[in-house]
């Protein structure tokens, strides 16, 4: 589903942010994403997105590779993948629903289901009632599931979480991580990054260490006969 | 293609005033392009009628057979270069002198001024080696005495239009690329504003064109108002112009139609090469 094979990472300006990192995430799995600050997480989540490209090794998403990918083909794996960030990036002057219906306009979807689409993923993120609210009128837990109903209107394969309760209080981080279990339990993969060890450490998700560019830890790997995992077919 | 015209019409809404002050801009940069071309289009007015006037002129000998003088004026009217010929008998030039000359009218009689061939030119042949040739050749009738047409004034006259041509091409480039760079500027002003905009579209897979089309229907229309606005200004400077210095012309529907036009290009160029660069950096 997501394979990382021997990936490295170096900006021309930033310098190396990651080094050699293989992993492979199946599908509907959940996995964790940890690390302290600037070791690398957010560059392994923009390889997935493919809003970068590795300069060394392979990142392959959904049967795709970042080496031969074209412009073109972007948009399309977008499609197929949900992302979404700790400060939500939600249109501003846009109500909640017109946010969501936003992302199924630009990707060219029929335009006789978005409403029943949109109603359908407001609820099921529990928010049915305030579909006509501005994003500033909501809370910062609610505009999290704005941000993750929108991740969601193409019925992606995984959904990309970048410190996606960062912003938020405990309760709210609650809420969120709970709608994100549902979405996975549903079918969906999650590769979610984050630095709450509170969130990581009470669930039984796997759990990927990155720290300074490198992979520390991965619980697959550690639990698992390492060889085995290793020739696992994507 | 509806959504494209929905997201336009909402960047307008949401920015009113970013809108308005590119499509002043627009306006101002093809004003001041269009006041130019107007006074270019009025100095090559002004050089043209006084072209019209250029003519040679034949003076005949006394005693020339009229039929040889029907006959050369066949000759020279079917010319390439010549718009027409017309015969000018003694009496004829004698009427003329002294409707020209007023209160020295009577100091000639016929006998004084000589019958004469009056020859003009058609527009592109007045250059002067052409005026030249075109007199040469009238000079070898035999019973032509002289040939006249203002050498040196045609000269200057022709040098006058080569530089008022040279002017109006480098200064309508110049005013043009002055234009198009500010209007560039303008657009991709607008582009940065929705920055987040266009970031959010690319993360949810919105391809490139999808997303350039709002942008360049935008520019589009932003060029059209500023061209329409432009004229606007141009005519009331026109009329202006007009009422207290000195009668111009104001542009045939040709350029019109073109400003408009040049305004549109310009507009979805500003935005097209905006759009590009952002897409390729976000």
């Amino acid at each position: 589903m997501i394979r990382f094979m021997h990936v490295s990472k170096e900006y021309a300006r930033g310098g190396l942010a990651l080094d050699d990192v293989s992993f492979h995430i199946a599908k509907g799995e959940f996995a964790f994403l940890t690390g302290p600050s600037g070791a690398g997480k957010s560059t392994i989540l923009k390889l997935v997105y493919m809003e970068e490209f590795p300069t060394e090794g392979d990142v392959r998403v959904a049967g795709v590779h970042a080496g031969t990918i074209r412009r073109g083909e972007i948009a399309q794996l977008r499609r197929k993948l949900g992302v979404v960030f700790q400060d939500f990036r939600l249109l501003e002057e846009r109500t909640a629903a017109q946010n969501i219906a936003f992302a199924l306009e630009v990707t060219d979807a029929p335009r006789a289901n978005i409403a029943t689409k949109v109603s359908r993923l407001l609820t099921q993120v529990g928010l049915s009632s305030k579909a006509n609210a501005l994003p500033r009128e909501l809370s910062g837990g609610e505009q999290q599931r704005v941000a993750i109903a929108r991740a969601l209107v193409n019925d992606p394969f995984v959904l990309i979480a970048d410190e996606p309760t960062g912003n938020l209080d405990d309760r709210a981080t609650r809420g969120v991580f709970q709608l994100l279990r549902d979405i996975n339990a549903a079918g969906t993969a999650v590769l979610m990054a984050t630095h709450n060890l509170e969130l990581v450490r009470r669930s039984d998700y796997r759990v990927i260490e990155i720290n300074r560019g490198q992979l520390v830890y991965d619980s697959a790997e550690a639990a698992a006969d390492a060889a085995v995992d290793r020739s696992t077919p994507a | 293609m509806r959504l494209t015209l929905r997201e336009t019409l909402l960047a307008f809404r949401r920015a009113p005033l970013l809108s308005a002050l590119s499509v002043m801009t627009i306006a101002f940069s093809l004003f001041s392009l269009g006041l130019f071309v107007l006074v270019a289009v009025n100095i090559r007015d002004a050089l043209q009628q006084v072209e019209e006037r250029v003519e040679i002129r034949a003076y005949v000998a006394d005693g020339t057979p009229v039929e040889a003088l029907a006959a050369a004026l066949g000759d020279i009217g079917s010319f390439p270069e010549v718009a027409r010929a017309d015969g000018i008998s003694q009496e004829e030039a004698l009427e003329r002198a002294r409707a020209e000359l007023g209160e020295f009218r009577d100091v000639f009689d016929a006998a004084f001024l000589p019958a004469s061939i009056e020859v003009r030119l058609k527009p592109g042949f007045r250059d002067p080696e052409t005026v030249g040739a075109v007199a040469a050749r009238i000079r070898t009738y035999p019973f032509v005495d002289d040939v006249r047409f203002g050498e040196e004034w045609v000269r200057k006259l022709y040098n006058i239009r080569n530089l008022a041509t040279a002017a109006g091409i480098i200064l309508g480039v110049a005013f043009a690329a002055v234009a198009i760079i500010i209007i560039g500027a303008t657009i991709r002003m607008a582009v940065l504003a929705r920055g987040r905009e266009i970031s959010i579209m690319r993360l949810v897979g919105a391809t490139d064109g999808f997303i350039r089309r709002p942008f360049l229907l935008e520019g589009l229309a932003k060029g059209v108002l500023g061209g329409i606005l432009a004229l606007a200004l141009t005519y009331f400077a026109h009329s202006l112009i007009s009422r207290t210095l000195v009668a111009t012309r104001f542009f045939d529907e040709r350029i019109i139609l073109a400003g408009v036009a040049f305004g549109a290009l310009i507009g979805l160029l500003g935005s097209a090469v905006s759009v590009g660069r952002h897409l390729r950096r976000v």
